[in-house]
């Protein structure tokens, strides 16, 4: 699943971005010390082939869902994990931009979820090893089955971890984690099995593919796995240490206000897990930039007149929205002598 | 180094799978030249002309470009001189417009922005595509495509033009352009194709193949009038010389 | 229309979109990718229950699109597509965010505020990316994130996947239309899916290998060059000043708020 703008905030949005402006800079150096690797036609086609191919929806049968191919261990069999990822990347940041699918702020969280956790991981740690160059039929798809599983369980629980640092939605850590685990053990199977099938299909026509030497890494994987897991763990600290001391911005504004008047909420465990898991949703806290009137969060006193100014504000703005483009469509039509039409 | 003389000599080559595809090819053909290369389908002969580029290494024999022999080491030299049309337009139009399409060569050659801008210019005029610069690959028809694919291969100033099946999927209209531009270029033309009529026009001199061996070399309005060669080589009469009349 | 058609003929709209001439057309890409970033940036910035104050944001988008001659259908046709992951996750807002808080006469929970918040990040993320497209066109773009420090492969990927994706797409589209043909209208299933793709993999690998093959003919040594074509001016500067000095407006000011004394 995608992470989308909606859902994230800046911080955890940049934190992505670096993440994966890191993983594209190691990638591409270490494909340029394999020259075999550089390849932009196969990496370009391929990543064009997954494109088009996850835009497909394939029934299962008996349950009545659909599922369709990831493509990340796919590219990573073929192409070997730095090409793979490159091409993921590719094939995300085209996504993003074609059909605003999770949008750019979230781009880089959605590199590292579907690109990281497969190509880098899944891949070497659980495909390699179970099928290693073999090309049995059993073998290869159990292979493939674990690895897109383990690919996309750890995809969907950084995709957990994202949102509620984040802070915008309200779905508590221990309810969407349970949500989305299940869901994506289910879809891992189906892309497991989409994509052993695929393996196999090629493994008849064209051995060679699977067995070249591009899949076999020219060096070691061991010190940017080990650097990933320093990596994981620092940025892990970051985001609790961010996430401990200031409580839910609701409460914080609330709390400045001395407003009593909100309610707590009935189920303790939910406070403290939205205590825990709020990462600064607002950028400019109240206390530090002490000028603005502008209430950062509406709530420090709610009074009758402030509430429906707002509504009464917003309502005239979007007058403003509709008119302002009506307007300069009709001044501009008048402009122009006729429908303009670019010659094809 | 003199890039007139392309030939092979006793050039045979097997494919990994081990089928073999040219079992002893002997040919000369001279600069300025304009060949047709003719046969059934499987009888070798877009492998031939993979082999005057470089795509494949002979397995035994010699291939000669401009005097100079095919050989890994001297393959971008001889790409320098030769330009290969691919059978599908879509397969060597891959930048985002047509003018970068043309442009790519001359860029990879290093040449000065100025001289890249002139080259693609011409290429484009040569071939009467100008008003396509800006075009995207995946919006030309058919006619349109296969004229910017010419003008990715003429941009590079080349002394040879290999074709493999240039006027495939092109409507008649396109089809008499492409001949008039074959016939009016200067360099050297080898043509595959199973287009006889397009032979008949383009190329003076004709080599038959079958099973990857040449079975005739000569000129082309001998060879194409001899039913009995072309119907032994799995081909017919090209149809201006099959003397259709009506009701038949 | 399958949803690949559907996908395919959106890309192809927002292509035919940017090429036309538009005021916005002109602007240097690179211009565009800032401010769209300094926007995206922006709309995460807000309290999740900031409701009213990112709004005058759509003026901007309406402005825009007005400038640019954007028609609203394509906006309003990709929202709905796109929205049920944010609505999924949203939905749940209202339960587990309690808290009671009174806006004019009503007392409702937070969490729908904070419901309305996504959907309005959502949209407004989602229509300044596709303005963006739409005035700028996919190969721009990736042009210009190169020019801003995108590494060059991935800009090559980039072009590539946009150039051959409508190759691929086109072709999967005529086997998922023989399918259907035969198969009733069904989704295919998974066994047929396999060779479906396997096929289609194994054509694209072929594929990758000949045009490989024409970059090398054509004297690829393995950095793919283009021509540098972009020319930054006073318009670009002040449409990015203006628009990220607007955008800064709107974050530390409430401005409809500002609105209010109008009604009374």
């Amino acid at each position: 699943m995608h992470m989308t703008d909606a859902l994230i905030s800046p911080v955890v949005g940049g934190l992505g971005w670096a993440a994966a402006i890191g993983l594209s800079a190691v990638a591409s150096r270490r494909m340029r010390n394999d020259p075999a690797a550089s390849r932009p036609a196969l990496m370009g086609v391929l990543g064009a082939f997954v494109f088009a191919a996850q835009m497909v929806n394939f029934a299962i049968p008996g349950t009545g869902s659909s599922g369709h191919l990831g493509g990340g261990l796919l590219l990573a069999v073929i192409l070997g994990p730095d090409a793979a990822f490159l091409a993921m990347t590719s094939v995300l940041t085209v996504q993003a931009l074609l059909f605003a699918d999770g949008g750019l702020l979230a781009l880089g969280c959605n590199i590292v979820n579907m690109g990281l956790f497969t190509c880098y991981v899944a891949y070497p740690l659980v495909y390699r090893p179970l099928a290693g160059f073999s090309l049995s039929r059993k073998r290869l798809t159990a292979a493939a089955i674990a690895a897109a599983v383990a690919g996309l369980l750890m995809g969907a629980f950084a995709v957990v971890l994202e949102t509620t640092s984040s802070g915008v939605a309200q779905l508590p850590f221990a309810t969407f984690t349970l949500f989305m685990l299940p869901i994506h053990l289910g879809i891992g199977v189906v892309e497991g099995l989409v994509t052993a099938g695929v393996l196999l299909y090629v493994a008849k026509a064209r051995p060679d593919l699977l067995q070249s030497a591009s899949n076999t890494p020219g060096s070691s994987l061991r010190p940017l796995l080990l650097t990933l897991l320093a990596a994981s763990v620092f940025v892990g600290g970051l985001l609790s240490w961010f996430a401990s001391p200031h409580p839910d911005g609701l409460e914080w504004s609330a709390a400045r206000a001395g407003d009593q008047q909100l309610a707590e909420p009935s189920d303790g465990l939910l406070a403290r897990i939205q205590d825990k898991t709020a990462l600064l949703p607002d950028y400019s806290l109240p206390a530090t930039s002490g000028a603005s009137e502008a209430p950062e969060e509406s709530w420090p006193a709610p009074s009758v007149g402030t509430s429906l100014s707002g509504i009464v504000g917003a309502g005239l703005t979007l007058v403003l929205a509709a008119a302002a483009g009506l307007g300069i469509r009709m001044l501009r039509s008048r402009d122009k002598p006729g429908p303009s039409s670019q010659a094809s | 180094m003199s890039h007139h003389i392309v030939s092979m000599q006793g050039v045979h080559f097997v494919y990994a799978d081990g089928h073999p595809a040219l079992n002893g090819v002997d040919f000369t053909i001279h600069h300025g030249e304009a060949v047709g290369i003719v046969g059934a389908n499987g009888a070798g002969k877009s492998t031939l002309l993979l082999h005057l580029v470089g795509l494949l290494l002979a397995t035994e024999g010699m291939v000669r470009v401009g005097d100079c022999p095919v050989t890994p080491k001297t393959l971008v030299e001889i790409r320098r001189h030769v330009g290969f049309v691919f059978q599908d337009p879509n397969d060597q139009l891959f930048m985002p417009t047509v003018a970068e399409d043309v442009a790519f060569g001359p860029l990879n050659q290093h040449l000065p922005e100025a001289e890249v801008d002139r080259r693609v210019k011409a290429a484009l005029d040569c071939v009467g595509i100008a008003h396509l610069a800006d075009r995207a690959p995946h919006r030309l028809s058919g006619g349109e495509r296969r004229a910017a694919a010419i003008a990715t291969v003429l941009a590079l100033d080349p002394d040879i033009l290999l074709l493999d099946e240039p006027s495939s999927a092109l409507d008649p209209a396109s089809r008499r352009r492409l001949i008039g531009w074959l016939s009016s270029f200067t360099h050297t033309r080898i043509i595959a194709t199973h287009d006889l009529d397009l032979v008949l026009e383009v190329c003076p001199r004709t080599i038959v193949l079958q099973g990857g061996k040449v079975i005739a070399d000569g000129v082309t309005e001998e060879l194409l009038a001899d039913r009995g060669l072309l119907e032994g080589a799995g081909l017919e009469l090209p149809l201006r010389m099959q003397g259709w009349t009506p009701g038949r | 229309m399958t949803y690949l058609d559907r996908a395919l003929s959106h890309v192809a709209a927002l292509d035919d979109l940017a090429r036309r001439e538009t005021p916005l057309t002109r602007l240097d890409p690179r211009a565009k990718v800032i401010v769209t970033f300094a926007f995206l940036v922006t709309v995460a910035s807000f309290g999740r229950h900031q409701v009213s104050q990112p709004l005058p944001l759509l003026v901007y988008l309406a402005a825009a699109m007005a400038f640019g001659d954007i028609p609203w259908r394509v906006v309003l046709a990709r929202l709905a597509i796109a929205s049920p992951f944010a609505i999924l996750v949203g939905m749940w807002n209202p339960i587990f965010e309690a808290q009671l808080v009174q806006l004019g006469p009503w007392t409702i929970a937070a969490g729908w505020l904070s419901l309305v918040s996504i959907l309005e990040r959502f949209s407004l993320a989602l229509m300044i990316v596709l303005l963006l497209l739409a005035t700028t066109g996919m190969d721009a773009v990736a042009a210009a994130l190169g020019r801003l420090g995108m590494p060059r492969v991935l800009v090559t990927q980039v072009l590539l996947l946009h150039r051959y994706g409508f190759v691929l797409g086109a072709e999967i589209s005529r086997m998922m239309r023989a399918h259907l043909l035969r198969a009733a209208g069904r989704a295919p299933e998974l066994s047929t899916a396999r060779s479906m793709l396997g096929g289609l993999f194994l054509r694209s690998i072929a594929r990758a290998e000949r045009v490989h093959e024409a970059m090398l003919c054509r004297g690829f040594d393995g950095v793919v060059r283009r021509r540098s074509r972009m020319h930054l001016g006073a318009r670009d500067a002040l449409f990015v000043c203006g628009s990220t000095g607007f955008f800064a407006l709107v974050r530390l000011v409430d401005l409809p708020r500002l609105l209010e004394p109008v009604f009374s």
